[in-house]
């Protein structure tokens, strides 16, 4: 933090990019052709065709969103739906090939996290390359592949479970979605089986004008935990990105979910994402979400709370910087009686930043004995930045405890007057004070991912001051 | 060189928003000297310590502040503190979710800068910036829980003032100015601190005490003492004129002041 790394700051720190050199790419634009070309290509069983065929027709049908973010500028011929990088995907890192190898130096992955973490699912393109899984895991029956992989082997798993939460016909990035789908991370994990490592998965975007539509499914069941981390980050290109995910997780009686995603998406991605749990009898599910980059982002992690002693609970930092607007925020639904659920958003806005908190929590008719509790906290850092809070509140039985705070701050004189009198350069203040509002999350994360997110967010600081 | 005071105001017309509050103070301090500045509330004491370390709230008028002969008023907070000048604050600001350590590890670099490779100041290695803050933390009678609680955050008044206290502590200026340490303190906590400024003054380092009252200067001895009313000092002297101060109150230096008429 002392150290001002010399970083040249016009330019995005992950914006490489390799030669392209795919073994498949789909023409540009979106139709049945190519729906039934990718189906095809990944030797899918006819169900899923079909799934992804009738998904397309939702798609088609659903108006783009008004709400939330202007997406006015996407044009959805723009778009390559489908790359895939490599024939198949390398069990052992020797089978990587080298320029992705490359890729992952530079982005600091390897080699450290494959000793201490449980598996390495990392996505280049559509495709997972690269995915390991520790054997004593395997033996306990946790299932952690990519998602093809897990519909050519465990196709009965999948079939149950995928769209049950996240129906295609949900919302039109779903539905698009659940057409082009191709890789992402399904996590099995049986009966009492608590994995007690994260399962780590990267994500990268590398083609011009490629969509990114990875599809995520976690199950786990009774009295089973699991905490899922994926990281993101996307080189810069002159034209517009989308990276619309879906990710859906079940959480059967007793057992816990905690599902933790630092996105630093590109300032040209749309970042459109659906994530839904289901929480069972006495489970519990955490998201723990950090958006940085893009220029869109619009994400709700919601937690549909089904039975008694259900408990939900969203952390989530946004960080909006010049020409950036995070819509961000979190879906409580309260199904069952004595369920809970805490919401904790943090927000900070730069430059011409926009940071929303947009969340909803809902209560049932029936659902008697609901707690639920709402604070989200905006920190702007200069006059042009800018915030928005809407929290919606659907509230049908009256035995409930509801609380909701929200604060909007600016970065106090008097607090960098402080650390300055301390001998600490105003630059440096201005990001020590921004580490400390997004402590309460930050401290939440992996060791790793807290660091990375901080250094993120230095990075991000950098010439905000004079 | 060595005939340059440490710290000199000279003909110091400040305030703030336009209102002049300092009217013409002058005040040198000699390295190792230990002043005592008291005074009513109002008087403007504390504008005086803001100024000095560099409030960007606060204007100047006319006069200067030199630290080693070199006027500081065009300089940040922070480029003072760089050259070893402190302010322990009378109403510490709280920052949330930065950890006492870790905001010390930041100012304890800052304030001895990059290697200059000549044998200068330099960075403090990790391990012994640890050594060095449980050194510090138990010689002013801090318990280990303060490293890793956040800035000031529920703090009680006690424990804000020991906070600044270990902040200087571990920054080592060598010039201090102590604005109202022990104000609102109890008898026990006003012992801990004063206690712990007596183990950190080494003789050579000088301090302004900012205080309204006497009892301070029962625990530390001022060399000088200097009366302040109305935005300037009115007098000055030895440790015998808090006892004077004490003895007559404020109302009355300011009566003996005021020419009869």
């Amino acid at each position: 933090m002392v150290t001002k790394p010399d970083i040249d700051l016009g330019q995005y720190k992950y914006g490489f990019s390799d030669p392209e050199n795919y073994h498949f790419k789909s023409r540009k634009g979106l139709d049945e052709d190519i729906v039934r070309e990718i189906s095809q290509m990944k030797g899918e069983p006819e169900w899923m065709r079909d799934f992804r065929l009738k998904s397309l027709e939702y798609f088609r049908k659903r108006p783009v969103p008004t709400w939330g973010g202007d997406l006015s500028d996407l044009d959805f011929n723009e778009i390559f739906y489908y790359v895939r990088a490599s024939e198949a995907t390398g069990k052992s890192w020797d089978d990587v090939p080298e320029y992705i190898k490359n890729t992952f130096e530079k982005l600091g992955i390897p080699e450290a996290e494959r000793k201490f973490l449980a598996g390495v699912g990392a996505q280049y393109e559509s495709e997972v390359v690269y995915h390991s899984l520790q054997e004593d895991l395997e033996n306990q029956g946790v299932i952690f592949l990519d998602m093809d992989s897990a519909l050519r082997e465990h196709p009965e798993i999948v079939k149950q479970y995928m769209g049950t939460i996240i129906p295609p016909n949900d919302n039109k990035f779903a539905a698009l979605n659940s057409a082009v789908w191709s890789g992402g991370s399904f996590v099995y994990v049986p009966k009492g089986v608590k994995v007690e490592i994260p399962l780590q998965a990267y994500f990268r975007i590398n083609a011009e004008n490629m969509g990114q539509f990875e599809r995520t499914l976690i199950i786990v069941e009774e009295d089973a935990y699991v905490h899922y981390v994926e990281g993101c980050t996307a080189p810069t290109y002159t034209t517009n990105s989308l990276h619309s995910a879906v990710v859906e997780i079940i959480v059967k009686e007793g057992g816990r979910c905690r599902y933790t995603t630092i996105q630093n998406w590109s300032k040209n991605t749309y970042n459109l994402v659906t994530k839904r749990a289901a929480a069972y009898k006495n489970a519990t599910m955490e998201w723990v979400d950090g958006n940085l980059g893009s220029k869109l982002t619009m994400k709700y992690p919601a937690v549909w709370l089904m039975e008694p002693g259900a408990r939900g609970e969203v952390l989530s930092v946004a960080f909006a910087t010049d020409d950036m607007h995070q819509d961000a925020g979190a879906k409580m639904v309260h199904v069952a009686p004595n369920t809970s659920s805490q919401i904790i958003s943090k927000s900070i806005s730069k430059g011409t930043g926009r940071s929303t908190y947009r969340g909803l929590v809902k209560v049932h008719k029936g659902a008697s004995n609901v707690k639920a509790n709402v604070v989200c906290d905006a920190l702007l850092l200069d006059e042009s930045s800018r915030t928005d809070t809407y929290p919606y509140m659907e509230i049908e039985e009256e035995q409930v405890s509801i609380g909701h705070e929200a604060t909007v701050s600016k970065v106090a004189e008097e607090q960098l007057f402080y650390l300055q009198s301390r001998g600490v350069s105003e630059a440096d203040a201005m990001s020590m004070i921004v580490s400390g509002f997004i402590e309460p999350v930050a401290k939440e994360l992996p060791l790793e991912y807290a660091v990375e997110l901080n250094r993120l967010i230095q990075l991000e600081m950098e010439g905000s001051v004079g | 060189m060595s005939d340059t005071p440490l710290f000199q105001v000279e003909n110091l017309h400040a305030g703030i928003e336009g209102e002049e509050i300092l009217k013409g103070v002058d005040l040198t301090i000699n390295r190792g000297e230990i002043h005592a500045l008291m005074g009513p509330n109002g008087s403007g004491k504390s504008t005086l310590a803001y100024i000095v370390a560099g409030h960007p709230n606060y204007e100047v008028f006319e006069g200067r502040v030199l630290y080693k002969g070199e006027n500081v008023l065009e300089m940040g907070a922070d480029e003072r503190a760089q050259l070893g000048m402190f302010l322990a604050f009378q109403y510490p600001t709280t920052i949330p979710g930065v950890s006492m350590a870790n905001f010390l590890r930041l100012a304890v670099n800052s304030v001895r800068g990059e290697d200059d490779g000549e044998g200068g100041k330099k960075r403090i290695a990790p391990r012994e910036f640890r050594r060095m803050l449980r050194e510090k933390m138990q010689m002013l009678n801090i318990d280990e829980s303060f490293a890793t609680r956040y800035l000031n955050e529920g703090f009680s008044g006690g424990e804000k003032k020991r906070a600044e206290i270990l902040q200087m502590a571990m920054l080592e200026p060598e010039f201090a100015i102590m604005d109202e340490t022990v104000s609102g303190l109890d008898i026990d906590a006003l012992r801990t601190v004063s206690e712990g400024v007596n183990k950190l003054y080494d003789g050579t380092m000088a301090m302004l005490l900012i205080t309204h009252y006497q009892r301070l200067l029962n625990h530390i001895k001022p060399h000088y003492v200097h009366v302040m009313l109305e935005g300037r000092i009115v007098q000055s002297g030895g440790p015998e004129l808090a006892e004077e101060l004490e003895a007559k109150g404020y109302e009355q230096i300011r009566s003996e002041l005021t020419p009869a008429g």
